[in-house]
């Protein structure tokens, strides 16, 4: 299978199945609802959601509580049904308070009667599609929460042809996707077929990693019968980066500074054709998703959680922490984000709540680079990191720009083969923020 | 509320660490440390333990009087040491291994920043220190077992009426005249295999290297083209120890590995034009330091492919 792979990559947590064992068997369960759920008007990349409903005011369920502002942004959604309390700014994952719509739920569940069928799939345009993922209010679910709505609009001049659903969940101990994959073959085949409509594509496929045979043999079922191709994926972190699942797929290498449209290519995440499939299907927008619960906590699970629990309620679902916990990470140990405050809601891109305990967080003292090389064999883009972080703590930033730092995927395979256990990734953003600050200051 | 750590991501980390493959290096080298010890006697032992102790107490020393942090836990110090005694014939006088130590340690790697900031091989560059300041200790070989005055392989065919060139079994198991980690092959490959499984070292640089030494030994023979003894270079001298165990110290060798390529077919080329048309017997310490003077270059030369540049390329046609 070496087709389907890319060079560079490292091999996380190998000796506990990436973590994943502990919730990979687990069925997804309902999280139970909270008494007040906090709507971040943040929640993608793009310009925030702008509220459309006032203090005091009563919603139902997949009631639309905040339009999109702007061509990439998304409309935002009551995920219970009850009165709106307040419209401020409130804990997020980020770490800086943002403004939030807050609703007291009074746990009627009343769903949104406006909610209704756009059509049958097989009659709808593209344009008509592409409208209902965006009033679905859907990003992309695998993390980075890019209105996907943008993603199937490209320019004119630039063609798709190929439609990736990445499966390849190659963060350690997530197992969401994996289970929608199992649980919802058909909705993400069928999600799947509406981004390939939308975007009049010939080739689609679904990518996998081998570790979830499974799950290979769920989709390769849900999808005989139609053009749709799996390719089981080699077993390698970060196999479900864009650029990397592209090459790995297609032999297709996104150009430096490029998206994946300059090659023909669009990447949607498992999750998010799930999504689309609801989206297009039930006209249901987007207010809940899966989340691996994991780690250190009572009962690890999948649980689908509403947008806007605090992570504090969903973590008491999973049974609570068991153990020192050092560290709740909100997505995967890779690339997730170190929490301090449990308050912070679940949002659209948040795919995984991780608790590790004092004996998987092992104090890291930085030393000195013995200049071993390894960094610089593991990356999947090819850079240096070893130089990047010298030319980052030196405050060098042109030079580190002229190294290619701007490519940087943030994946985290050379700090976590350091030896030195140097900082590089952090390294390396300290580096993209001080370029762009001065890119924005001479563009002014 | 309870405190949690906050930091960058990624949040797991290989169990790898700078003192783990220092520790690695010295088990590596404990076979053909115990078989200098058994083929050239207590002496040898002796060499061995004062030339580490003295390595590590300069670092010590050095990192207190700086007031930097001590880090002598990393191991590095010690192999170094280690490295430089099984770099020195058996007999030497003790203060000989004091005095390279502190060369080493002081001057080759705390002057340019401690470790991985040092541009030539600590335990080579003190060894070569060592060879012109005190030339006849550093050149005077006992045979094992026996004590008696003898002549390392290579001097034996390199001076004609020197001696018998030596059987290349003993070669392979080191009973031979030579330094004290130099002479056992069999020793030195078998804490080879151990970091290449261990994946500390990249077996491309000692392959290339020592292919590259029989290779250019074989050709250029002493009665024409292709009449060499490739074999016995291979196996003679301090080859086997500089390919495995100096060449591929991370510091002083390229980043890529096709640096690493360059690397190695430079010292295998310059040992061999050393040994055959030099003024000393043996040249693997001097091609390696040569050699590291070019590792800043080739890592200015070969970088690693960039992931879209080609791509790039073609979108900008």
């Amino acid at each position: 299978m070496a087709r389907f792979s890319f060079r560079g990559g490292v091999h996380p947590l190998q000796r506990i199945h990436h973590g994943k064992r502990f919730t990979e068997g687990r069925a997804i369960e309902k999280c139970s609802a909270p008494d007040e759920v906090i709507i971040p008007l943040s929640q993608h990349i793009g310009a925030p959601s702008r509220p459309i409903v006032a203090v005091g005011d009563v919603v139902d369920m997949g009631q639309r509580i905040a339009d999109e502002s702007g061509y990439v942004s998304v409309p935002c959604f009551a995920s219970v049904s009850g009165k709106v309390k307040a419209i401020e700014k409130r804990p997020h994952i980020s770490g800086q308070p943002s403004m939030a719509i807050v609703i007291e739920n009074d746990h009627e569940d009343r769903l949104y009667p406006g909610i209704k069928s756009p059509g049958r799939l097989e009659d709808l345009t593209p344009a008509q599609i592409v409208a209902a993922i965006k009033n679905a209010g859907i990003v992309g679910k695998g993390g980075a929460a890019f209105p996907t709505h943008v993603k199937l609009s490209p320019p004119a001049e630039k063609k798709i042809d190929t439609v990736i659903v990445n499966g390849a969940e190659c963060e350690p101990y997530l197992t969401a996707d994996h289970r929608i994959m199992l649980e919802y073959p058909g909705e993400v085949v069928r999600g799947l077929k509406a981004a390939v409509k939308a975007l009049g594509a010939g080739s689609a496929w679904i990518g996998i990693e081998n570790n979830k045979p499974d799950a290979i043999a769920a989709m390769q079922k849900a999808a005989s019968g139609s053009d749709i191709r799996v390719a089981p994926l080699k077993v390698k972190y970060p196999q479900g980066a864009e650029k990397q699942l592209i090459k790995a797929i297609t032999g297709r290498e996104v150009p430096s500074g490029g998206l994946p449209m300059d090659v023909g290519v669009v990447v949607i995440n498992a999750g998010t054709a799930y999504q689309i499939c609801q989206a297009v299907e039930k006209g249901m927008p987007l207010f809940e998703r899966v989340v691996t619960v994991t780690g250190s906590v009572g009962t690890p699970g999948n649980l689908m959680v509403r947008i806007g629990t605090p992570i504090s309620h969903v973590l008491a679902q999973a049974g609570g922490f068991s153990g020192k916990i050092e560290k709740v990470i909100a997505g995967g140990p890779m690339m997730g984000i170190a929490l301090y405050n449990l308050e912070a809601p679940v949002m659209k891109g948040t795919s995984g709540i991780l608790a590790l305990d004092d004996r998987m967080v092992r104090p890291v003292e930085e030393s000195a680079c013995i200049r071993c090389g390894k960094c610089v064999m593991v990356c999947p883009i090819g850079l240096q990191p070893y130089l990047l972080d010298a030319y980052s703590d030196a405050d060098c930033f042109d030079e580190a720009e002229q190294n290619g730092v701007m490519d940087c995927i943030e994946c985290g395979c050379c700090a976590y083969t350091c030896p030195a256990n140097r900082h590089l990734v952090q390294a390396m953003r300290l580096a993209k923020c001080e370029i762009n600050s001065k890119r924005k200051a001479c563009a002014q | 509320m309870d405190k949690y750590t906050l930091s960058s991501s990624p949040h797991v980390r290989s169990a790898e660490t700078t003192g783990r493959i220092m520790l690695d290096v010295i088990i590596a080298l404990l076979p053909a440390t115990v078989l200098g010890v058994v083929f050239f006697g207590w002496n040898a032992l002796w060499v061995v333990l004062v030339s580490t102790a003295a390595a590590v107490a300069t670092e010590a020393l050095l990192q207190k009087l700086m007031k930097k942090k001590i880090t002598i836990t990393d191991g590095s110090a010690a192999v170094t040491g280690l490295l430089l005694a099984l770099n020195l014939p058996p007999s030497v006088p003790l203060y000989i291994p004091i005095v390279g130590s502190v060369f080493a340690i002081a001057i080759v790697k705390q002057c340019f920043g401690g470790i991985g900031s040092n541009f030539l091989n600590p335990a080579l560059a003190a060894r070569a220190f060592l060879m012109l300041s005190w030339t006849p200790a550093m050149t005077s070989w006992t045979m094992p077992a026996d004590a008696v005055s003898t002549v390392t392989p290579l001097a034996a065919i390199k001076e004609a009426g020197a001696g018998a060139p030596s059987p290349y079994l003993d070669m392979f198991l080191g009973t031979v005249g030579g330094c004290i980690g130099e002479t056992s092959a069999l020793a030195l490959l078998i804490g080879g295999i151990y970091l290449v499984a261990r994946r500390v070292i990249d077996p491309s640089i000692p392959l290339i290297y020592i292919a590259t030494v029989g290779l250019f030994t074989w050709v250029a023979g002493p009665d024409g083209l292709f009449t060499g003894d490739g074999l016995y270079h291979m196996l003679a001298g301090g080859l086997m120890l500089g390919a495995i165990y100096m060449a591929t110290d991370y510091t002083t060798s390229p980043m890529t590995v096709k640096g690493r390529i360059i690397f190695a077919l430079g010292c295998g080329v310059v040992t061999s034009v050393i040994r055959l048309w030099g003024g000393y017997p043996e040249g693997v310490s001097y091609s390696i330091l040569l050699m590291n003077l070019f590792v800043p270059l080739i890592d200015r030369a070969i970088k690693p492919r960039m992931f879209g540049s080609v791509a790039l390329k073609e979108a900008g046609k």
